[in-house]
């Protein structure tokens, strides 16, 4: 009797003990491919930067040097003075800025009247938001250029903010509108007896207890406008208005095309644009997190 | 009408219409204040320039002489055009291969790293990292990666007695060298379908142990179900993405080599900007934007099928009070 007990308590436990063996072996695999992975992933970056801080001759040599010798820094100076990307720098920022401002806004008012406002029509309004989501921008193109060059704003910054303060897009109305519709309505209601109007309830109890969300629409938004390529190729035509991203553009034309590139100038023009959007980040990561878990609950 | 429903609401709730504004009345005012910059843009940034690229499409317009009604001659070119041909074939091409590559790709990750391993916090860092870099930078490091005689990959193929193809320079492969620089940035589909994994009751998973479930069931009738409606939306605005790619193309091959990589938006950027044909290329912009919705709408019938909503009436139910 007491034997048979012990042996199935030790069945028991060599079971368990297989299944932890077998579960350490399969986390050590997923680790395993993880760090792979990752490495293959990393190695676009290195071998940028690599490039980047070599002699023009050595880039072409094989088996590559990862930490070049010697190590070139005037690659940056020479590679940045060609055009002025100071100009260019001071653009986007001026461009991203006073977009990031107009989407935060704009978006977070309207989401605000989609959530805690009651009006005619609200839910279909809000069921045509969603629907432009789907809408493919291309379609738009062609009007709103004439739109904006009828109105003498081609070769300014103007088509690339002024949009942004109506609305600020769908999907970050929409991102606000659920993060929004989650604070207890008791909070409006301990407002307007206080005597807040509806915007002073916007004002002053959605929005500060929403920063979270409008950090993420910031950062998204920033990222967007950041990488965005078509929009300052459409709009600014002079040197001097041009972003980052269509200067590098220009730029590697002037490194070269098909025959003879100057890769360690353009590799050290394009980690200097990587620069600010990894900044970004990695000190914003939480709210990037936040942002996906948010819109993947309630999406 | 909605104001009278509105009205017969307020009569019914004080038993008498106040001379001054209500309450309701002030806060559907106010309502509609707060989404006016909505309301404005939908009109003068969509709507309206939806129907005037409608309209345009029946024109000749160079935007210097005034517009020629042509009636539907643009639309016939569109059938004998042969670019609209190529650039349609790249462009289906491109988004088969690099939506499917891209959530499969990003489902992988985030399964290993739903395993809540030790360090996950450095892996997500170093594989989102790549997806905040998209843009001109990236393309530039890619046309130096991808470069036929002394780029990294192909270097390293020799190295191992492989003679690489040239990639962007070679007309089978221009198109799968866009769709890796693209899958480069799987870290986005990640983070997206990881936060959707974390979002699965573990409660399913016990009760499908009980029932005997071993790992790839539990994944097969549990995980995939429970995931599907964020799998289809990141599959139907990714397949809106993907069919309007530009910025690589453009930048990383000009639609070459011998127009394998002439994808749609560039033939249509090309038509507006570069040839001024504003009439022709608003007619392309309600091709693609048909053929879009066409190819959506058959994702979204199949969805039907392989789509798990749960809750769905519970969603939809809940309203406000009052």
């Amino acid at each position: 009797m007491a034997t048979s007990a012990s042996s199935r308590a030790a069945g028991v436990r060599r079971i368990l003990l297989g299944m932890k063996w077998q579960r350490r072996l399969g986390h050590a695999l997923a680790h395993l491919v993880l760090i792979c992975f990752s490495i293959l992933l990393m190695i676009p970056f290195a071998w940028t930067i690599s490039t980047s801080l070599k002699e023009y001759k050595d880039i072409f040599t094989w088996p590559p040097e990862w930490i070049p010798n010697p190590i070139r820094w005037q690659n940056y100076p020479e590679a940045l003075s060609v055009l002025p990307f100071g100009r260019f720098a001071v653009n986007t920022a001026y461009i991203v800025a006073a977009g990031v401002l107009g989407t935060v806004l704009s978006s977070s008012l309207v989401a605000f009247g989609f959530a805690r406002l009651r009006f005619p029509g609200r839910e279909l309004l809000f069921l045509v938001m969603l629907a432009t989501m789907m809408l493919p921008g291309v379609v738009t193109l062609i009007p709103v250029f004439v739109l904006f060059r009828y109105l003498g704003w081609v070769n300014t910054p103007l088509p690339l903010i002024v949009p942004h303060y109506f609305g600020g897009g769908a999907f970050n109305i929409f991102l606000l509108r659920q993060y929004f519709s989650s604070i207890p309505l008791e909070m409006d209601d301990a407002g307007r007896i206080d005597g807040c109007s509806n915007f002073g309830l916007y004002w002053r109890i959605i929005v500060p207890q929403s920063a979270n969300a409008l950090a993420i629409v910031a950062i998204f938004t920033f990222m967007g406008m950041y990488h965005d390529f078509m929009g300052p190729l459409l709009y600014l035509k002079d040197l001097n208005q041009y972003t980052l991203a269509v200067g590098l553009n220009f730029f590697r034309g002037l490194a070269g095309t098909w025959g003879q590139t100057y890769y360690h100038w353009l590799m050290a023009a394009s980690t200097v644009t990587m620069i600010p959007p990894l900044l970004i980040f990695f000190f914003a990561q939480r709210y990037f997190i936040q942002g996906i878990v948010i819109t993947g609950i309630k999406g | 009408m909605a104001t009278a429903g509105a009205q017969r609401g307020l009569v019914r709730a004080h038993g008498w219409a106040r001379p001054k504004l209500s309450m309701s009345q002030r806060e559907a005012i106010d309502g509609f204040i707060c989404i006016s910059p909505w309301l404005l843009g939908l009109l003068v940034f969509t709507l309206g320039p939806f129907v005037v690229s409608f309209v345009l499409s029946f024109f000749r317009w160079n935007m210097i002489r005034p517009p020629v009604f042509v009636g539907v001659a643009n639309y016939r070119e569109l059938f004998t055009d042969q670019f609209v041909r190529y650039a349609t074939k790249a462009t289906v091409y491109y988004a088969g291969l690099s939506v499917p590559a891209g959530l499969l790709g990003g489902l992988a990750v985030a399964l290993l790293m739903n395993l809540n391993l030790r360090g996950q916090s450095i892996y997500r860092t170093l594989i989102y990292s790549p997806a905040v870099v998209s843009g001109v930078a990236t393309a530039m490091l890619w046309i130096w990666l991808l470069d036929a005689e002394a780029g990294l990959i192909n270097s390293a193929l020799r190295t191992i007695g492989i003679r690489g193809p040239a990639w962007l320079a070679d007309e089978r492969w221009a198109v799968p060298s866009l769709v890796l620089v693209n899958l480069w940035g799987v870290g986005g589909g990640m983070l997206v379908l990881l936060g959707a994994l974390q979002n699965v009751p573990t409660t399913l998973y016990d009760a499908a142990k009980v029932d005997g479930a071993g790992a790839f069931r539990r994944f097969w009738h549990v995980t995939v179900p429970m995931i599907s409606p964020i799998l289809l939306f990141n599959l139907v605005t990714g397949f809106i993405g993907a069919m309007q790619a530009f910025t690589n193309a453009y930048v990383m091959t000009s639609g070459g080599p011998h127009y394998a990589t002439m994808f749609y938006v560039l033939y249509l950027y090309r038509s507006a900007f570069v040839d001024f044909r504003m009439g022709y290329a608003s007619a392309l912009a309600w091709l693609l934007f048909i053929i879009i919705m066409a190819l959506t709408l058959v994702i979204l019938r199949s969805s039907t099928v392989w789509v798990y909503y749960e809750g769905l009436r519970v969603g939809t139910a809940r309203r406000r009070g009052g």
